[in-house]
């Protein structure tokens, strides 16, 4: 194993404290007091005496060929240690999640504006963007392709609220951005009468804007370069693992000279699933010898990592009389942009899922993810259904308003119950109260209306003082969701844990080590929970994240307290079993009730109470388990047929908006959400979740979006790219159900995104009540309402 | 040019800092002093708040030079020794600590908030605190950590 020579200032230690706190307890985070004291190092907060700064130049172009670099002015550049380009990358050019067709550095072509083109290394941050701002790159520029039907050769539809380009046949020969075309999946989901008939028929067209996640600590690191000549790389991540892959990959070394150690993370969301600045950094390192880091600012880190996929859907939904859902066909777009990164199992996703949690005979999908020249698009919290449950919850009101009937009414008679099978063939084997969730929304009570006296606050537009109320109409909408927990489709999906449990200080402590990323979720605190109710021991000790210790998967897809969660539980019981088996050693016989509790080895039946102290003496007992959830299967490419997903997730949203009609201005004044988590391990963490999810939801419906014209991106800030306030967030009633999974460690359900994706469908369904309008587009903004409003007159 | 400037009470003198060097800059990268982050560095997520002579700044937004002479505070001198600044310790009771990587920015602003309004209204709260992003909350638990401090530091007059 190499050795750093040193250890960087910020670099993590092992959490241990607060005491306390079992499964289903609110339990403290034990990174907490190190967070609200400012102590906490996240990735940018790295530091060593003679680090360096990276810095990187990228394409400012979305589609061109690199004719020449000259780095002459970049060296001359007093302060510059090294520059480097493509031609420097000792291993693999290429990288990718799931494809490897990113370049580490533009080789030859850059594909979208932002793409890495060249490093510098430099003793002073500034001096180091200086230098490379001062690179000279002769490009020919190309004109970009930036729509994914026309990616794909396919028929553009005339899109709301947007000029289209002509519709086009562009082979994908004469307009291909990569060897194999610009198709990176097209997934088929067929089942039922494939020429099926209806009383009620609705065709809309929708579309859900390119958010970004926003995560708040920008992407960061320091790579340290070790005596063996390798490299150890301090880094804010979501998966070790599939990084140091990568960076081996790239750097032509093998994983035992690329050590990984998770950095502090500020927020994730996705966004940090792909390479960042982790290669750049250790190759700079390597070159100089010396410490590098990298930390983007804002700007830079709207280029620096993917963003949720633009979408453009026609959804077709036909209805008896009465209300049963006869059919539904969709054709679901997603604009990947310039590299692959997960967009395969975002089309996953958004196919299998992509008409809600309802039981439909006949069911025709075709999900496309195309390559184009825009910003490449990647994992997001909720991850391909996000899209999709704008589109399909939309389709639900307007089939209801079609009908007549009540939309809330419309969705419990289709719901999807345990039992129900899914347009994929599966038959949902736990709980799913579809109908639950809604009902119990209803039932929650009404926001009152706004009072006589007018709180500018209270009103859209706020204290802008646009309206005293004159021109404001209230509405009342509804979603319900589900998204698929853990990685699908016959992906081997399994965690790490190793547990330690000895005496330190007279205490008996348990040390539990996985390499699953804390990302601000509160995963730390749930293993501590885990180990505390396992071992019956108030002492656990979280060793820093790294890559010592095998995978445990990616910080992603609501999986972690299930998968990692599954592992350090799995883990314990084998400590446990040792410590059993050695506390019958001691007595002498075989004990059938004996169990770890209160710091003791008890038999309730035969009145043993022996301290743990005394078992364990001075031999530690460790385990190290990897742990797989049961298995998924590939789906048939033809027909979308198989188990894809091990579990579901469900939540419901109502929201409730007062609408400026006349300036287009939404104040959401209150957001109800109910979800089943089937066990809450931490109830305060799973509702800050439930929170923070239903705040990126309404985000995406009213407010974000990357805008992306002609492949360039127009508002790379948090000036110009808005995420919701304090003051845009109303008050939230939650109710949290727990119906057991049978199959799921202590039967808990992932929580963190089924949230994010109910929330934003029904503040646009709110909107649309509240103005009579269409609105098949999100965000929905200011003008879609006024101009909207004007072309109904 | 040299800075001389008072943080959490000590006065500090840094050499070298380079005139372009926002006060950010320094207090973290020169200072020793990272809890202020850098979320954005254009005034618009106030996670690098601190008090400038009493009044909280985006720290990203004053220039190095801005500072010499005065009185700076951040998270690091919110609380001495072990004990937990009531602001502090309210935030990690109600669970508003999620990544954490707003919460330097914010346990400044609500202790000014507090310190100049009591008990301030939920309006209030909202108003006070819009020029802080947090990506994670949701900011109901924000909202619940701020009104459980002003309680308690309302109890403890």
């Amino acid at each position: 194993m190499s050795t750093p020579t040193r250890t960087p200032t910020g670099a993590p230690a092992h959490l241990t404290g607060p005491g306390g706190g079992q499964v289903g307890d609110d339990a403290q985070r034990p990174d907490g007091v190190l967070k609200v004291r400012g102590e906490f190092a996240y990735g940018s907060d790295l530091w060593m005496e003679d680090m360096l700064w990276g810095a990187t130049l990228r394409s400012p172009h979305p589609y061109a060929r690199i004719r020449g670099i000259d780095l002459g002015p970049a060296l001359a550049v007093p302060g510059v240690r090294a520059v480097l380009t493509a031609d420097d990358v000792p291993g693999e050019k290429v990288y990718g999640l799931e494809l490897a067709d990113q370049p580490v550095l533009a080789v030859d072509v850059v594909r979208y504006q932002g793409e890495p083109v060249a490093l510098v290394a430099a003793d002073h941050p500034e001096t180091a963007r200086l230098a490379a701002s001062r690179i000279v790159v002769d490009y020919e520029v190309w004109e970009p392709v930036t729509d994914a039907q026309t990616a794909l050769g396919h028929p553009t539809w005339n899109k709301v609220h947007e000029t289209t380009p002509e519709v086009t046949e562009l082979s994908r020969e004469s307009a291909h951005l990569h060897p194999e075309g610009n198709l990176v999946r097209h997934l088929k989901v067929r089942t039922g009468d494939p020429s099926p008939t209806a009383d009620v028929v609705v065709v809309n067209e929708y579309q859900v804007g390119m958010q970004d996640q926003a995560f708040l600590g920008p992407e960061s690191g320091l790579a340290v370069p070790t005596e063996d000549g390798g490299v150890e790389l301090y880094v804010a991540t979501q998966w070790l693992h599939v990084d140091q892959r990568q960076i081996c990959s790239a750097l032509a070394l093998p994983p035992e000279q690329v050590r990984l150690t998770l950095a502090g993370v500020g927020g994730a969301f996705g966004g940090r699933e792909d390479l960042s600045m982790h290669v750049h950094a250790c190759l700079l390192a390597l070159r100089t010898g010396r410490p590098v880091k990298m930390s983007y600012n804002r700007e830079e880190s709207f280029f620096g990592h993917v963003h949720r996929h633009p979408a453009t859907m026609r959804y077709e939904h036909g209805a008896t009389r009465d209300g049963d859902l006869v059919y539904v066909k969709a054709e679901i777009y997603f604009d990947g942009g310039a590299y692959a990164s997960s967009t395969p199992a975002v089309v996953g996703n958004g196919g299998t899922m992509g008409i809600g949690p309802y039981v439909v005979p006949n069911v025709h999908v075709d999900c496309y993810g195309a390559y184009t020249n825009n910003p490449p698009c990647g994992a997001m919290r909720g991850f391909g259904s996000v899209q999709t449950a704008f589109a399909y919850e939309a389709q639900m009101d307007a089939l209801a308003a079609a009908l007549g009937m009540d939309p809330v009414e419309l969705r419990c008679r289709n719901a999807m119950a345990e039992g129900s099978a899914t347009p994929t063939g599966q038959v949902i084997d736990s709980p799913a109260p579809v109908v639950e969730l809604l009902r119990r929304l209803e039932a929650m009570p009404m926001p009152g209306a706004p009072g006589d006296e007018v709180d500018l606050r209270d009103m859209p537009g706020g204290v802008s003082n646009t309206t005293h109320g004159e021109g404001v109409r209230r509405g009342v909408g509804y979603a319900v969701a589900y998204k698929n927990v853990a990685f699908s489709e016959g992906y081997d999906d399994y965690s790490t844990a190793r547990v330690r449990l000895e005496v330190v200080g007279g205490e008996p402590t348990a040390t539990v080590h996985t390499a699953a990323a804390e990302v601000g979720q509160g995963l730390v605190t749930v293993e501590q929970q885990i180990a505390r109710t396992e071992l019956g021991v108030d002492q656990v000790t979280v060793h820093p994240k790294d890559t010592t210790v095998g995978s445990a998967g990616s910080t992603s897809a609501s999986r972690q307290t299930y998968v990692t969660g599954g592992a350090v539980k799995a883990a314990c019981e084998a400590v446990r079993a040792q410590v059993l088996s050695r506390a019958e050693r001691l007595v002498g016989r075989s004990v059938p009730d004996l169990r770890l509790t209160g710091g003791a080895v008890v038999s309730d039946l035969e009145g043993i109470a022996v301290p743990l102290v005394d078992v364990l003496g001075d031999e530690p007992v460790e385990e190290t388990v990897e742990w797989r959830h049961r298995p998924t299967e590939a789906i048939d490419p033809e027909t979308g047929q198989g188990f894809a997903h091990v579990q579901y997730a469900f939540s419901a949203h109502r929201a409730v908006v007062d609408v400026d009609t006349e300036l287009g201005l939404v104040k959401v004044v209150e957001m109800a959400c109910t979800q089943d988590v089937g066990k809450a391990i931490n109830p305060q963490a799973v509702v800050g979740q439930i929170q923070g999810g239903t705040a990126q939801g309404l985000g995406l419906a009213v407010m974000e979006e990357v805008l992306v014209t002609d492949g360039l991106v127009r508002n790379p800030s948090f000036t110009d790219y808005l995420i919701p306030t304090i003051l845009d967030m109303p008050p939230m009633r939650i109710e949290v159900l727990e119906y057991a999974d049978p199959h799921a460690p202590y039967g808990l359900r992932g929580v963190g995104e089924a949230p994010n994706i109910s929330s934003g469908p029904a503040v646009a369904a709110a909107i649309r009540a509240a103005t009579g309008l269409a609105l098949r587009r999100v965000p929905v903004r200011p003008e879609h309402i006024t101009v909207e409003a004007t072309a109904d007159r | 040019m040299r800075l001389t400037c008072t943080v959490n009470g000590t006065q500090q003198s840094v050499d070298d800092v380079w005139e372009g060097e926002s006060l950010l800059y320094v207090l973290r990268e020169r200072m020793g002093l990272p809890g202020s982050k850098n979320a954005c560095e254009q005034g618009e997520c106030g996670s690098c708040t601190v008090a400038l002579d009493g009044l909280p700044v985006c720290a990203c937004l004053v220039a190095a030079g801005q500072a010499e002479g005065r009185r700076i505070e951040t998270v690091e001198g919110m609380s001495e020794g072990t004990a937990l600044d009531p602001v502090q310790q309210s935030f990690l009771d109600a669970g508003a600590v999620q990544c954490g990587f707003c919460t330097p920015g914010l346990l400044v602003a609500t202790r000014d908030l507090i310190e100049r309004q009591g008990r301030p209204t939920d309006p209030e709260i909202r108003e006070a605190l819009a020029g802080n992003l947090c990506r994670c909350t949701g900011y109901e638990k924000i909202m619940d950590a701020v009104r459980l401090a002003a309680d308690r530091m309302a109890a403890d007059r």
